[in-house]
């Protein structure tokens, strides 16, 4: 149990910590390095509460396509980044009061008593052990109960699939190309054209 | 011991540093983008910490489709951010105004 709470305290702390970097790194670049710390402890974190699939999937989905994604469109794109600082200073001392008022208030709902509540009642189990792993447990509910859900998921990403390809393509002009309708409907009628040349002359 | 009040004010620290983030890097986008991809990361925390805790396993699949609603707002986020800098060749958010609105 010491080992596991000092495992959470390590996990957590570098993930706020480099939440924060996040925040406030001055090289965006460094933001997105940070950001990806932050996604693989949250995903020890997961392990620690025994949801080793969706740690497994935080670390392929968010380390191996987001935070490369990002990191490409912050190397591609030519931004003159201390320009954009500008008024990171003037707006700290508001934001530091919403913050603290924020995390007071989220403080304060877990203070209050709720000794009524379901999770009270039982002893909470720290990592679950089932007989049946995790990964199993998943599939066993997501294809049957959520069925639909995980439906609805697969349009989500190819809604956004579309949508960013639609974005970002560019339909550049004199570009020679292939037309296989008008290929196709070719027949000796429109494809040669007979034409009487005189003797002595060109067309 | 760790409880389930450790997870919640985990995610409730990382929820405000993704809010103070929009408010500080008011101006640069992608760094909005990255604070959002923070706040539900938090929200991901709490539902994962709530399955493991009430030992009901549908928190997980909800924390699933919320890892695919992220994905796919990054990469529509980051379409528009692309086409946008194309446009005006910066990506201040201040001058996002060619819809008056």
């Amino acid at each position: 149990m010491v080992l596991y709470s000092l495992t959470f305290y390590l996990f957590s702390s570098v993930a706020v910590l480099s939440a924060l970097m996040v925040i406030s790194a001055k090289n965006p670049v460094h933001s997105v390095l940070f950001l990806i710390l932050s996604f693989v402890n949250a995903s020890g974190l997961f392990v620690l509460l025994g949801a080793e699939f969706l740690a497994m999937i935080l670390v392929v989905v968010y380390v191996g396509a987001v935070a490369v994604l990002f990191l490409f469109v912050v190397m591609m794109l030519d931004i003159n980044f201390v320009k954009l600082r500008e008024g990171f200073l003037q707006y700290l001392p508001f934001g530091a009061l919403l913050g603290i008022v924020l995390v007071i208030e989220l403080g304060i709902l877990f203070l209050t008593d709720r000794s009524s509540n379901i999770y009270n009642n039982q002893t909470p189990l720290q990592p679950i052990v089932n007989e049946v792993e995790n990964t199993k447990m998943i599939g066993q509910i997501l294809y049957t109960e959520y069925f639909y859900l995980f439906q609805i998921c697969g349009i989500i990403l190819l809604v956004a699939m579309i949508g960013s390809i639609t974005l970002t393509l560019r339909d550049k002009g004199g570009v020679k190309r292939q037309n296989i309708d008008s290929q196709n409907t070719v027949d000796a009628s429109t494809a040669i054209e007979k034409k009487k040349v005189k003797i002595g002359e060109g067309i | 011991m760790i409880t389930l009040e450790h997870y919640l004010f985990l995610g409730s620290i990382i929820f405000t540093l993704g809010v103070l983030g929009i408010f500080l890097n008011k101006k640069n986008l992608i760094i909005i983008l990255m604070s959002i991809e923070l706040i539900l990361l938090s929200v991901n925390i709490n539902f994962i910490a709530f399955s493991a805790y009430i030992n009901d396993i549908s928190g997980q699949i909800f924390a699933m489709l919320t890892l695919t609603v992220a994905a796919a707002e990054a990469a529509i986020g980051l379409a528009i951010l692309v086409v946008f800098f194309r446009n005006l060749g910066s990506i201040e958010v201040n001058k996002i105004n060619q819809l008056k609105g």
